[in-house]
């Protein structure tokens, strides 16, 4: 190793003096101006995925799917039942969650109406009553009709019905997604 | 002093102030826990800040607990809450006290908001200590409504599709707001997991943020003195108005004005442990499987007055009332400290200020006693577990009791009460008698109206009219049925 000799620290005056010099503070001005510039193509790197990803669900087109409810004969004539079907769009850890009910109305042959379990009002799941044949809503008293109709209470509208189809003595439906009131699956 | 002491002492001394040195403890403290505060403010209406501080510190605590159990996943939740609640070791008492300690956060802090209010803190030059805690208020009914979807039970998952349903009746934007809100089509693992994220990361950490901006104002601007009635606020000569305070009868916050802070903590502590010990936590009902229909939702306890709110709005006004109601709310709290930032502060001289506050809390706790017993919902089972009285049954004609077997089989009783048994939701039929008509009572149940379903489809003549001649029946003792006049001066 060489001795080096000591070094004081440059008294402050010394580099930048009361005037710094022009040419140098452009420099400054161009390293901090590349500086900004710089970060914000990083930046814009990495932010715009983070967005995509976070807001991924804005992008995604909706997926419905034909599900089968089971076949046609248990569904009893001029009866309504509760159907479930495993949903179509589902992940392996959603559990219970992935199986959804709605309400199965065989009116006659292959006539059928399919109404999402989901109140019209806030979502709650109706209950049906053959005795008085009227779908009756536990949290806010919504009431429906057999053929789906509003009968009384907040619901804005009659309850949400799936299209369906007859396939191979199967009854199908197209679900995927939670009916509401801006896509009500109809 | 012995020696050896001594050198002991000194050695500590050398190392604080070595500490200090380099961390500026002391000046720290100085303008923090000792910062000047009035006299006047080491009053027992102060203390409701700090307190829901110390809710927001034990929820931290409480909450890392319980992750260290808890398993964010659609398809394990329910089983991990129930390892936690009945099997962990101390897991109920911890649940217990998460729990209560979000209920006492809640009503602690809209207190001091009405504290704060009354008192005229959120004036000039206080506006920005508003706006946080405005902010804060926002953030912990977010973390409130989060963490009861945390239990991901039946009251969870419907409880979504609460949220779900408002959303989507926002225009234009409604689906890909529901979408948004539920990571996916339907409520399932990845709502879940927003929801986990939000309530242990997101909301916690905006939170922590906001309480430091919160505390900062406090000290910066200083807290607001115990207002004296007739003290007006100028904003031209507040600011000197309040140093002269300062000067005057200024005392360090720690130890000279904490004492009552300190004393509302240990009773706040005891209160949620007090709670947890004798009403444990809440217990998740069934898991969140849809189903599993025979149910019925409910929110927390703070937010069954929204709940009321929506059964008892008219229809037609919900959705504005829903998504506009709270933005006006909204503009109104944001704005409140700059159209009514000087004058009076004192409760004693706002006259208005007492009648609103006074009526907020009038309805809120009415409408949270309505949420809490919802006489608007049909009582699912009545007609199957409500036995007709002796007296409802008695001496009626096989036509009256054919109508009481209708009345009972069509589930009428699910709306309506009979002795004050029954549904809510309709009239009770005991005494509709007196009010209607034979003809008007047929009609009603024939066509339906106001708010009842019509059953013309769903019942035979015969059936109807055994149903009305029983009705009739009920009318009390000594109480005459309902008379149509028109019908009386044709019989002259």
């Amino acid at each position: 190793m060489n001795p080096e000799p000591e070094k004081a620290y440059p008294p402050a005056t010394s580099c930048c003096g009361s005037q710094p010099e022009p040419d140098k503070s452009t420099r400054r001005d161009f390293m901090l101006k590349l500086g900004f510039g710089l970060n914000a193509i990083a930046g814009a790197a990495m932010g715009i995925p983070l967005l995509g990803y976070a807001l991924s669900s804005f992008l995604k087109p909706h997926q419905l799917d034909w599900v089968s409810l089971g076949p046609v004969e248990i569904f009893p004539e001029g009866k309504t039942r509760l159907g479930e079907f495993l949903n179509p769009v589902r992940r392996a850890w959603d559990g219970a969650t992935a199986k959804i009910p709605c309400w199965v109305r065989r009116i006659e042959g292959d006539q059928f109406q399919v109404f999402a379990i989901n109140c019209a009002h806030l979502g709650c799941p109706v209950r049906w009553f053959e005795e008085s044949k009227l779908f009756m809503c536990p949290c806010h008293g919504g009431a429906y009709y057999e053929n789906g109709e509003r009968a009384a209470g907040p619901p804005p509208r009659g309850l949400y019905t799936y299209q369906y189809k007859i396939e191979q003595g199967d009854l199908l439906i197209l679900a995927g997604a939670l009916p509401n009131l801006a896509q009500p699956i109809a | 002093m012995n020696p050896a002491l001594e050198k002991i002492s000194d050695l500590g001394l050398g190392v604080f102030n070595w500490v200090d040195d380099r961390l500026h403890v002391r000046k720290i403290w100085a303008s923090t826990a000792a910062h000047h505060v009035p006299q006047s403010a080491g009053s027992w209406f102060y203390v409701f800040g700090s307190a829901t501080l110390l809710c927001f510190m034990i929820q931290l605590v409480t909450g890392i607990m319980l992750a260290l159990v808890y398993v964010p996943s659609a398809d394990e939740a329910y089983a991990s809450l129930d390892y936690l609640t009945y099997h962990q070791q101390l897991g109920w008492f911890l649940r217990a006290l998460h729990y209560w300690g979000s209920e006492f956060m809640v009503g602690i802090m809209l207190l001091h908001m009405t504290q704060v209010y009354l008192f005229g803190a959120y004036k000039y030059p206080r506006e920005i200590t508003w706006l946080t805690g405005l902010v804060l208020l926002v953030l912990t009914f977010g973390l409130a409504f989060t963490g009861q979807v945390m239990r991901f039970d039946e009251d969870a998952y419907w409880g979504l599709g609460i949220g779900a349903a408002i959303m989507g009746r926002v225009p234009f934007i409604g689906q890909q707001l529901v979408d948004f809100m539920l990571g996916g089509q339907i409520i399932a693992s990845e709502t879940l997991s927003r929801f986990f994220a939000l309530h242990v990361f997101i909301l916690p950490g905006a939170v922590l943020a906001v309480v430091s901006l919160h505390l900062r104002m406090v000290l910066t601007k200083g807290i607001n003195e115990y207002p004296v009635p007739g003290m007006l606020v100028r904003r031209e000569t507040y600011d000197k108005e309040y140093a002269a305070i300062l000067k005057k009868e200024g005392v360090p916050f720690f130890p000279k004005a904490i004492d009552k802070d300190i004393i509302a903590a240990a009773i706040v502590i005891g209160g949620i442990v007090a709670c947890s010990c004798i009403f444990g936590p809440k217990l998740p009902n069934g898991p969140a499987d849809p189903l599993q229909i025979d149910t019925n939702p409910r929110p927390d306890f703070w937010f069954l007055w929204i709940f009321a709110i929506a059964s008892l709005i008219p229809a037609q006004i919900e959705s504005f009332a829903l998504l506009v109601g709270p933005v006006i709310i909204g503009i109104f709290l944001v704005a409140l400290p700059f159209f009514n930032g000087t004058g009076e502060k004192s409760w004693r001289r706002r006259p208005v200020a007492v009648i609103a506050v006074v009526t907020l809390w009038l309805s809120l706790g009415i409408l949270t006693y309505f949420g809490a017993t919802s006489p608007w919902s049909p009582v699912m089972d009545a007609w199957s577990s409500l036995p007709p009285g002796n007296t409802q049954i008695l001496n009626r004609s096989p036509l009256q009791l054919q109508g009481a077997v209708v009345l009972q089989y069509k589930q009428c009783r699910n709306c309506h009460a009979i002795d004050g048994l029954g549904g809510k939701r309709g009239p009770n039929l005991t005494e509709v008698g007196m009010r209607l008509t034979k003809p008007q009572l047929t009609r009603q149940v024939v066509q339906g109206g106001g708010n009842m379903p019509a059953y013309g489809q769903n019942l035979e003549p015969a059936e109807v009219e055994a149903l009305v001649d029983y009705m009739i029946s009920l009318v009390p003792e000594g109480v005459e049925p309902a008379r149509d006049f028109t019908l009386k001066k044709a019989a002259r």
